[in-house]
């Protein structure tokens, strides 16, 4: 038995899903956040799967992107958290329906 | 034979991860989850020849982007228990696992049936083969600061926006500027010029609160729980002394 390109797309597909569940699922924006990460790095080790079957460097830069962007979403991000939860502390996702004043 | 142990533990543990990091009441947990996925990621990376990004997945997500997932949950105290047993809004969770298996079966179809054997269908070494006589690492860097080196130098400025944008969303803003949270004790003038300059602010909010009221009661008559009635009257609360 050996370990083919298969393999890894089927797991980022499953990895994928669940991030995507997650997603739908969770109200509190920090594991929204965390469900996001998951489902990027599904698409991370995609890249990586399909570059190496094909013995590519192409799928590792796109990867080194995906992290660059990544990180700069986080920031972004939490720093929005920051905030809504500066006026309304404990807010879920349903809170902030209303993006005004 | 090797190979496939490896691979069978690390989907074990990125899948236990993922599981995790989605069923968590608490989200410390889930980030402690989080990590265990990208562990998993980072070892996959390692089997499949790509050594900076194994290094660079343990030291960016797990190392940066994890801590400050849990600097921030432990800086706003909401590393509190959630109820996860009441479903905010009827019907959510089933559609959100039928999505979920559609997302599942569109992908393994595509990838599997549809595909078959032609699964992978471009050219090899299109961009920059992989050889054995350069270093994983040196190769990928070499990429990056030649033919990638604009997109490089695109994630630097995006960077430093996110840098900037952050600092700019959580900086406490000036006096003049109407807000929510100031502390009680405020000098009186401060709140006096405040009122006088948001009549219409506090309108505005008025109206906001009474739709939180209506949606709060909506909430309260759909899921008929005790906890969730015991949060809404400590928002409450919190409204009124606002």
């Amino acid at each position: 038995m050996e370990v083919t390109t298969s393999w890894y797309l089927a797991l980022g597909a499953v990895l994928f899903t669940i991030g995507a569940v997650g997603l739908l699922v969770r109200r509190n924006p920090l594991v929204m956040f965390m469900c996001v990460e998951l489902m990027l790095n599904a698409v991370n080790l995609t890249f990586v799967a399909f570059g190496a079957a094909l013995g590519d460097l192409g799928g590792q830069v796109s990867v080194f992107f995906v992290l660059v962007v990544a990180a700069a979403e986080v920031v972004v991000g939490l720093g929005l958290v920051v905030a809504v939860a500066r006026r309304k502390p404990g807010a879920t996702a349903d809170d902030i329906t209303l993006l005004r004043g | 034979m090797v190979e496939v142990i490896v691979f069978v533990a690390c989907a074990a543990v990125v899948l236990g991860g993922a599981v995790g990091v989605v069923v968590s009441r608490n989200p410390v947990h889930s980030a402690l989850s989080l990590v265990a996925t990208l562990f998993g990621i980072a070892v996959l990376f390692v089997s499949l020849e790509a050594h900076l990004l194994a290094a660079v997945q343990v030291i960016v997500y797990a190392g940066a982007i994890v801590i400050l997932f849990l600097f921030v949950i432990m800086l706003l105290g909401v590393d509190r228990a959630e109820d996860l047993e009441t479903e905010p809004i009827a019907g959510q969770r089933v559609l959100a696992v039928a999505s979920g298996i559609g997302i599942l079966g569109a992908s393994l179809l595509a990838f599997f049936a549809l595909a078959g054997d032609d699964l992978i269908t471009g050219q090899p070494g299109a961009i920059q083969a992989i050889t054995d006589e350069v270093p994983n690492v040196e190769a990928v860097g070499e990429l990056l600061f030649t033919d990638y080196i604009a997109a490089f130098e695109i994630t630097g400025v995006l960077l430093t926006i996110a840098v900037v944008a952050a600092v700019l969303m959580v900086r406490k803003p000036p006096a003049s500027v109407v807000e929510d949270d100031e502390p009680p004790n405020a000098l009186e003038e401060v709140e006096l010029t405040r009122q006088a300059a948001s009549d219409a602010a506090a309108q505005a909010r008025a109206e906001a609160e009474a739709e939180a009221e209506a949606a709060a009661a909506e909430r309260k008559a759909a899921a008929a729980d005790d906890t969730e009635q015991a949060d809404e009257a400590d928002d409450e609360d919190k409204a009124e002394v606002d």
